[in-house]
Parts: structure tokens; sequence; C-alpha cells
């Protein structure tokens, strides 16, 4: 009976090792990332400003074209859009540049999105992704900057 | 009575899943969550992993619809074969209701014409966190569950037709539950912990409490899983279990799958299994395959 115990413990040591060493894998590799960043930001790891300039339009052109979300667009200035989220991305990413735009919460106030709209529009950023190339954990990195927007963006 | 509540729900998904196509109101499922973020269907029916339930809920309604789907899993070890299936509806990603119907049976002799059913009805609400959005704090999702499990006896062991005649303290119980998951998007890595309040042998398959333990024992159960890209995971689980039978050595699961979701409306995953010794008259550890096919929206 004791030894059960002993073993079963020892199971749970074990495990959550395994779970530990899966971790500590992945963070450390994480952790070098981020002191290589002075030379080799997310930004970089994108491939820079022409390809987020790419991702941008792709992901808006497709936007535009999904009839989940292409009416909340209606009466907006895509270009100056484009400019804005690419300015965005660039400066979250640890690029050379400045969101020059209002506030998110500001921004998105009163057009009463839903939650499922602004998950149809983090599709179509994967997708635009997926179209550059971006590969998934380059990918992830960048939805992780961005998912806190939901709480700013969605109002339904 | 049980037959036919399951066949209520049952016919109750199969007509949501049919509406989509019907009605174009307000009503309709909006399929609004991102792609694997509602898990997959464990081994007692709810949104979890393989062998663990997570905190989160089944489905892709998003916090403003609905979700539901249909499941089939089926582990096949040396020895014995479990079947599970069953239906489960996640509303407003809050709330979550699940059956399951469990098929046990053996193939080595004596045991094998043993077959062992057990129905099990789950709840889980979501407490807290949000599993997608909370990227900038350590915050996870939190859900608590509960499982009502009814075993309907046992057959082709002769004069035993219910698992109180092995010993088991009673053929019905409730599981309680607590899960915390937490997806690590910058890490593309999903962890969960669930504790579970249990007296359940083999998850109720040989009933719930015994002659050596009648009491609620807390049980940790955890995942991990690397997010290979949007459409595939990998991962392990581990599950501890309670010991009150004394004719079951009974021991800890484990599991490790990949999980394939070419679609919301469809996923499916592969795992190996460890699911240890089912009795002490067969001391062989039992390993072996699990394959679960999940259809919805």
């Amino acid at each position: 009976m004791t030894m059960s115990i002993m073993l079963r413990r020892l199971n749970v040591l074990v495990w959550t090792g395994v779970l530990l060493a899966a971790l500590m894998t992945v963070v450390p590799v994480q952790a070098q990332q981020t002191l290589q960043s002075e030379g080799n930001s997310l930004y970089q790891d994108f491939g820079g400003l022409p390809v987020l300039n790419k991702v941008v339009d792709d992901m808006l052109a497709l936007a535009l074209a999904d009839t989940r979300i292409k009416e909340t667009f209606k009466g907006v200035n895509m270009k100056r859009l484009a400019t804005l989220i690419t300015e965005q991305f660039c400066e979250l990413t640890g690029g050379p540049c400045k969101y020059s735009g209002d506030p998110m919460k500001e921004v998105h106030q009163g057009l009463g999105l839903s939650n499922s709209q602004f998950n149809a529009l983090v599709e179509d950023l994967q997708q635009a992704m997926d179209q550059s190339q971006v590969p998934s954990r380059t990918q992830n990195k960048l939805l992780a900057l961005l998912a806190p927007m939901q709480r700013s963006i969605v109002s339904k | 009575m049980n037959q036919q509540w399951q066949r209520v729900l049952f016919m109750a998904v199969a007509a949501l899943m049919v509406l989509p196509a019907q009605a174009q109101s307000a009503m309709t499922p909006d399929m609004g969550k991102l792609t694997a973020t509602a898990g997959v269907i464990q081994i007692e029916g709810a949104s979890g992993g393989g062998l663990v339930p997570w905190a989160t809920i089944t489905g892709y309604g998003s916090r403003d619809s609905y979700g539901a789907n249909l499941h089939y899993s089926y582990v096949g070890t040396q020895d014995y074969a479990l079947g599970t299936y069953g239906a489960a509806v996640g509303i407003a990603d809050r709330v979550e209701l699940s059956v399951a119907k469990q098929r046990f049976s053996g193939s080595l002799t004596p045991l094998n014409h043993l077959r062992i059913e057990q129905d099990i009805y789950g709840v889980k609400v979501k407490l807290a966190g949000d599993l997608v959005y909370d990227q900038d704090s350590l915050m996870p999702q939190i859900a608590a569950g509960v499982m009502f499990k009814h075993n309907d006896g046992v057959g082709g062991l002769g004069a035993i037709t219910n698992v109180k005649a092995l010993n088991a303290a009673s053929d019905s119980g409730i599981d309680y539950y607590l899960a915390a998951t937490k997806l690590l998007l910058g890490q593309s890595l999903l962890l969960n912990l669930t504790v579970r309040a249990t007296k359940a042998n083999q998850m109720g398959l040989l009933g719930f409490g015994g002659d050596q333990g009648d009491r609620y024992q807390a049980m940790l159960e955890g995942s991990a899983a690397y997010l290979l890209n949007r459409k595939l995971a990998i991962g392990a689980e581990y599950r501890m279990n309670p010991h009150n039978l004394s004719t079951d050595n009974e021991k800890d699961y484990y599991d490790a799958f990949i999980a394939w979701f070419p679609s919301k409306t469809l996923s499916l995953t592969l795992a190996y299994v460890s699911l240890g010794q089912i009795t002490v008259y067969n001391t062989k550890r039992q390993d072996g395959v699990y394959l679960s096919a999940q259809v919805g929206f």
C-alpha cells in the first residue's frame, strides 16, 4: 500500500518532470531568441517591412471578400487602414515603426463588432501569413501580441 | 430512462447539425471560434484531450452562439477494448453538456465474453479566463465540471452481473473536477492541469468505491501539447487513478497523442495509451492504440 502510494507519487513527479522538461526545451529557445532580439527580432523573423506590407494587404483583400466581415469595412479608407495596421504590426514585432493611429478602443467604439467577426479577421490574417510562407511558430508569436486587443475591439 | 435521455440528446444534436443548412436566422451557429480551440472530446465525453477533461468548452460557437458534435472513440489494448460514443453541446462558449456511452469488452479467455457498459452525463461551466485572448498574462481558462456516471452492469461473467459483485461499493457515482488550461500562443504550447474528486474504479467501468476505500480522493491529471501548426497538435497526458478494489491493482493512465483538425467540422485523434493493469487476474500492463473521430460545428 505504502509502496503503491510511493510509486504513484513517483509517477506524478516523473510526469511533472516531463512537462517541465518539455517547457524548458521550448522556453530557453524562446529566451535565447529574445536575447538575440537586438539583432533578430520577430520583425526580422517575418522578413521585415516588405513581408509585413504584403501580409497586411493580403489580409485586407481576404477580409473584403469575406462574407462574415466585409460589411464592417464599409466607408473605410482601406489604403489608410493598411498603412496603420502595417505600422502597428511593425512596431509590435520590434521593427523601426511607430503606430500613428488612435487607440484601438477608440477606433472600434460603436462598431458593435462581435467575437466571431474578430476571429474571422484572425483567420484571414492566418491565411495571409500562409501565403507569405510565414512559419507557424512565427505566426503564433504575432497572434499572441494581437490576441489581447480582442478586449478593446469586440464590443458586442 | 437513461436510454430515452440519450436518444433525445442524440436527436437534438442531429437536428442541430441539419439546422445550419436550413435556417439563415440568428439561431444559425456562427462557428466563430478558432480551429482547435475547442479541444477534442475526451474518453468520457467532455471537451479536452484524450484522457483528460480540459477547461475548454466544446463546439465552435462563439460567446454569441452555440456548437455541437458527435464522436466515436476506440481504445484497443492487448486483452481489452473500450468503445465510447456520444454527443456534446457547447452554449455561448460558457456551458458544455455532454452524454457518452462506454462499452468495455475483454478478448482473452476467461474474460473473452466480458462486457461492461457505462453512461456518463457531463456538465461543465467556464468560470474565468480566456484560452485565446489572455496572452498578456499567465491567467488560464478555468472551468468546473461534473460527470454523472452510471454503470449499466456486467455481462459474460456468469453469475456476476453487477460491479457490486466485484466488490465495488456502488454502481453509480459523480466525479467533480476543476480544470485550468493555458494556451501559450507565443510558445505554440498548451498546458492543462485538472484536479478531479472521484471514487471511480477504471473511470467507473468497475464501479465506484470498494473494499479498499469508499471515500472521495483528489486525483491529478495533466496534459501538454505543442501546436505544430493550426491543424496539427502533438502532446502527452497523465491521469492519476484511485485504488479502491483489491481485485484491481489500478494504475495511472498515460497517453501520447497527435490530433488533426482538417476543418472545424472534423477532427481525428490518434494516441498511444497505457492503462496499466485492469485486474489482478491478468497482470499484463495494458497498452494500445486510441483512435477518435469527431464531427460537428
